[in-house]
């Protein structure tokens, strides 16, 4: 023991000055057992009384309003919804693509993050998952229902059938239908995987029957044994360097979807990165909205600290100023083209007469809400960065909105033109996915291991052969 | 129901110890071991000579199948058995293909990552003989356990567990394997 002590003295004084060193990932960890414990009494504890109070309305909206709107509109058809000629694609096309965006900015943590190796993504990283997978799973539902007669959804997968139907390879809209059941496979497989050490932490940990085998049936007799780390850690590599493959992709073709048609506003090869980068940004307000209240009533405020939040403010940043040149170049574009369309439909964006409220919220939030994550006073108060990342979602709600509709309901011949307002059934099943999203994820927080246990564990000191704490001698050669 | 000996359990406080006694139990010339972390320890894996993990290659290859079997099918659905004139272009190119091949080449590999490394991993497996231990429930938590198996050739109880004593191994135990 002394031994150690007077290593970790020497130690100190061959650190860099304060200013310039790393913070701890972990904040006044006392090992290894005590971080175990930290990370899994959430998922162990008695049910808090907030977890209640946010689960039944979430519930109520999951079960009640969402299969009522869902049921309603798929016996009735597409005509319960605001969507008419010319705009065709309303609500739900633009809650897909928020809910798509809600998703990447998970994946962009979990995988990306850990590619670039940045330590304090473990923390984050599963609750970011979580997040993309049950959003996903919103998005996906979309346009299945979005094609009116939902039992026919099979046409759009390559099935061999008697009316020798085949789908069109070529269009982007086919595209989209692998693209988003390749993000919802990989993204579940992925945060799965991840979870099977942490299933075994929780196994080795409980108490009841019960609990033992439904964690030990999870964790599919995970030992930890050297050789299982070896592979798994192979397999999580490569599953990150796909997700963060699916990141650019998902998106880019749902932006693919838009700009291979010849509407004014639409028709811009920008579309699938500008879809990609604003994904991204309206994830980091969903995390920001997620993480602030889940780290203080989780009791995780040592875990996920201020200094994480204040890391993801800052990509929250750097997304949010791309999506601003991206604005800057969308406007200027439909000037320098000369093309009276795109001009009109620019215009109209923020002076025309019916929307021009998305347009402008569209501005005052993407654009100028966004540059007070320049403060360093902003990104450490923790109340104002969440009213932030809610509106950061509005914001990136209401660009989709000016995006599919702003550009439908007024294109070449003025005899063409419309309006489209949603109806309560557009609303009730946006209130319903939001229910579905926000349930699910509190039952995740409630029963499975929502910091990756191990993944924390391995980047403390602790953890470190090579460090004292991690029980490195001197004379090991390592000074 | 014989009781069978499924190998000596020593167990140690910090991953340097346990990385320093796996250098001298594979010094010593055993084969059969095996230690079990709660976290990937850095390093072990050069010093268990583990190479370099198979799950890329079994990743590589349904990853590269799922891609060649979609340019198949496309060829197959769009120029072969129902030939689809799209916008005059020809009924089948190789950039066409691209997109949708490239997505289930993803989608092959995820799946291929996932059940390489539980195929190489002998998982799912419905017991383990250490998991019967009570211990041994520790290594998920803050322990760190090596683990000499019955069948290597040098086993021998006496000394192996003289042997697990010197390498500053506690705990040291008879694993039982009820079968």
């Amino acid at each position: 023991m002394a031994e150690s002590a007077t290593n970790l003295e020497e130690l100190k004084k061959l650190l860099p000055p304060a200013e310039l060193r790393r913070a701890p990932v972990v904040e006044g960890n006392k090992g290894l057992g005590w971080l175990t414990d930290k990370l899994c009494v959430f998922a162990e504890g008695k049910t808090p009384l907030w977890w209640w109070i946010l689960f039944i309305p979430a519930a109520f909206a999951a079960t009640v309003i969402f299969p009522v709107c869902l049921f309603y509109q798929v016996f009735t058809g597409v005509g319960v919804w605001g969507n008419n000629h010319p705009v065709m694609w309303g609500l739900d096309i633009v809650n897909f693509i928020w809910w798509v965006g809600v998703a990447h900015a998970g994946t962009l943590i979990s995988a990306l993050l850990f590619l670039t190796k940045q330590h304090w993504r473990t923390t984050i990283g599963r609750m970011a998952e979580a997040m993309t997978v049950f959003s996903v799973m919103m998005a996906g539902l979309y346009p299945a229902i979005h094609v009116g007669r939902a039992w026919f959804d099979w046409f759009m997968f390559p099935v061999p059938n008697s009316n020798d139907l085949w789908p069109q390879f070529r269009s982007p809209l086919m595209w989209d239908v692998f693209a988003v059941n390749t993000y919802l496979v990989v993204s579940s497989l992925f945060w799965f995987m991840g979870m099977i050490p942490d299933f075994a932490v929780l196994r080795d940990r409980s108490t009841t029957r019960i609990r033992k085998g439904i964690f030990s049936f999870l964790a599919m007799g995970w030992t930890g044994s050297a050789r299982h780390w070896h592979n798994y850690e192979k397999a999580y590599v490569v599953l990150c360097g796909l997700c963060t493959l699916l990141v650019f992709t998902v998106s880019s073709i749902v932006g693919l979807d838009f700009c291979t048609a010849q509407i004014a506003g639409w028709h811009a090869t920008i579309f699938p990165l500008y879809f990609v980068i604003g994904a991204v940004f309206c994830g980091f307000g969903m995390v920001l909205v997620i993480l602030i209240p889940l780290r203080k009533w989780c009791g995780l405020e040592n875990v996920i600290t201020k200094s994480h939040i204040d890391k993801v403010a800052k990509l929250a940043l750097v997304s949010g100023l791309i999506i601003d040149y991206i604005y800057m170049m969308e406007f200027f574009i439909a000037w320098y083209s000369g093309d009276p369309y795109e001009r009109w439909v620019f215009g109209h964006r923020l002076f025309g007469h019916t929307y021009m409220v998305m347009g402008w919220i569209l501005i005052g939030i993407n654009v100028l809400v966004t540059q007070l994550l320049w403060f360093k006073k902003v990104r450490s108060n923790l109340a104002l960065l969440f009213i932030i990342g809610v509106l950061i979602n509005i914001g990136m709600w209401s660009e989709r909105f000016v995006i599919v509709v702003g550009s439908l309901y007024q294109d070449f011949l003025p005899s063409n033109w419309g309006k489209y307002m949603p109806t309560r059934w557009d609303i009730g099943l946006y209130i319903g996915t939001l229910g579905a999203f926000f349930m699910l994820y509190l039952l995740f927080v409630k029963f499975l291991p929502m910091i990756a246990i191990s993944e924390v564990k391995g980047v403390t000191p602790q953890a470190d052969p090579h460090h004292p704490l991690g029980g490195a001698k001197k004379e090991a050669g390592h000074e | 129901m014989s009781e069978k000996i499924y190998g000596i359990m020593a167990e140690f406080d910090s991953p340097a110890a346990i990385l320093h006694a796996a250098e001298k139990v594979r010094d010593a010339g055993y084969r059969r071991w095996d230690t079990f972390t709660p976290f990937p320890i850095h390093g072990m894996e050069k010093v268990m000579k583990l190479g370099n993990s198979l799950v890329g290659w079994v990743s590589l290859a349904l990853g590269a199948g799922a891609f060649m079997s979609v340019v198949g099918l496309i060829w197959f659905a769009n120029a072969f058995d129902y030939p689809l004139i799209v916008g005059g272009k020809p009924m089948f190119s190789v950039p066409m293909t691209f997109v949708p091949s490239y997505i289930m080449l993803i989608m092959g590999s995820a799946v291929g990552a996932l059940i390489g490394m539980l195929a190489l991993n002998q998982l799912p497996r419905l017991h383990h003989p250490l998991l019967d231990n009570k211990r041994f429930e520790a290594a998920s938590r803050d322990k760190f356990y090596l683990v000499i198996g019955a069948t290597d050739p040098k086993f021998n109880v006496t000394e192996t567990k003289k042997m697990l004593e010197v390498v500053g191994g506690k705990q040291i135990e008879i694993v039982e394997d009820k079968d």
